[in-house]
């Protein structure tokens, strides 16, 4: 990281390599239009060589300074997109997600992390949807609280319990 | 103020980008007074990454070829120094005024946002205002202020409002002040734009009196241009200038 800090572009293909796949499988879960994914990946990635000399690593690993710029770009294009289409999108998400296990058991069985897949197992139905229907579909919590038709306080709680749990399941440090 | 008890559960929701966007700015101010919060905003986010990981993809391969020959274009940004190694010297009195002007507002923006957040990153146009922003932009519009090669255009809004360029090309950058500005009406935005070759390409927004960072590339554009837009901006300018101004040669 350093190296690319400092210019270095055979430093910057290596990190490329380590960290496109991640980005761009994050970014195509929000985006989901695949032309739309990859220019917002390719901004990602662009980001990652502008700012690298701004990664502080006593905050945390690479991939999750990586990994929340290109979510939180994700979510930006699809939420920009959303108000332009006048909330279309959360509609389309609503048409989408029901019945609602459908969609969970989809999104587990195309991860690629055993461990990630057993971990979401281990959160309650509504902790697990709280969860990857932000993450992974790029709702906000007052959408999924729409969309699963639950009080808001409770997918604030529910949000908040599931990371817990999934936290201390993948045993994350920071 | 009644949300504050409420106020520390909404780090998972943060680390998941499920606030809306005032309340993803008020969270990140908030990470900047409780350090409960920032700790647990880390683990979360490092939480998220593992789920981002989980969904890992393989890329197009054209899109490897692309951001690598892209990257000579994209300037690089300096690391972060701490504020004593950047001392402020205004020289001339034009750029005295515009000095303090700028960073009493850079202060204040810095200010109402509370502190520092979790992660100090910008977004470009996105850039949501924290206070690690206020304090780069802060010291980059110091730097132009104050840079050896700073050139300066004056002029004027067709809505009365004074403005001033200062751009320097040894940093590549370029601010914009602005005194006098009538507040827009609501539901619109004072978005600036820089003139390509008869292009107006977005070069973000004024958001009342004071100086901004002219964003996009300065270098290369002929003029500055001020809209009045919709709430959010536009692709294009969709109202007549009140304001194109050359930029300093
Ligand atoms: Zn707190």
């Amino acid at each position: 990281m350093e190296q690319v800090a400092h210019g270095d572009k055979d430093a910057f293909s290596t990190l490329y390599d380590h960290l496109a796949p991640l980005v761009f499988g994050v970014v195509s879960r929000v985006v989901r239009d695949r032309a739309q994914s990859e220019e917002v990946a390719q901004e990602v990635m662009l980001e990652v060589w502008r700012q690298a000399a701004r990664y502080r690593p006593e905050v945390g690993k690479v991939t999750t300074w990586v990994a929340t710029i290109a979510h939180r770009r994700a979510v930006d294009r699809v939420r920009s997109a959303q108000a332009a289409a006048d909330r279309e999108h959360a509609q389309a998400v609503r048409d989408r997600s029901r019945p609602f296990d459908d969609v969970v058991e989809r999104v587990e069985t195309r991860l690629e992390s055993e461990q990630v897949r057993r971990c979401l197992r281990g959160l309650t139905e509504l902790q697990r949807q709280a969860v990857t229907l932000s993450y992974y579909r790029g709702l906000t919590y007052r959408e999924v609280a729409e969309t699963l038709r639950a009080p808001l306080p409770t997918i604030k709680t529910r949000m908040r319990d599931g990371l817990i749990r999934l936290r201390d399941c993948m045993g994350v440090t920071t | 103020m009644k949300q504050h008890e409420d106020v520390h559960t909404l780090a998972a929701a943060y680390a998941l980008n499920a606030l809306a966007a005032d309340e993803r700015d008020a969270f990140a101010a908030h990470l900047g007074d409780c350090e409960a919060c920032r700790l647990e905003a880390a683990e979360f986010e490092a939480t998220a990454a593992r789920l981002a990981a989980a969904a890992a993809q393989p890329p197009p391969a054209a899109m490897k070829e692309r951001v690598m020959s892209s990257v000579d274009g994209v300037r690089q940004l300096p690391p972060r120094l701490s504020a004593t190694t950047t001392p402020v010297r205004p020289r001339g009195p034009l750029r005295r005024q515009a000095a303090a002007f700028a960073i009493a507002a850079a202060v204040a923006a810095a200010a109402s946002f509370g502190g520092l957040a979790a992660w100090q990153y910008q977004q470009g146009e996105r850039a949501r205002d924290q206070a690690a922003q206020a304090e780069e932009r802060l010291r980059d519009i110091s730097a132009v202020l104050t840079a050896d090669d700073a050139r300066t255009v004056r002029g004027r809004t067709t809505n009365g409002a004074t403005t001033t360029i200062v751009a320097s090309r040894a940093h590549d950058m370029a601010v914009l002040t602005a005194s006098g500005l009538p507040a827009p009406a609501s539901g619109a935005v004072y978005q600036l734009w820089l003139d390509h070759d008869g292009t107006m390409l977005p070069a973000g927004f004024l958001h009342g009196d004071g100086a901004v960072l002219v964003e996009g590339d300065t270098s290369d554009a002929s003029a500055v241009g001020l809209t009045l837009e919709p709430a959010g901006g536009s692709e294009e300018p969709t109202t007549t200038p009140l304001l194109l101004m050359p930029m300093p040669g």
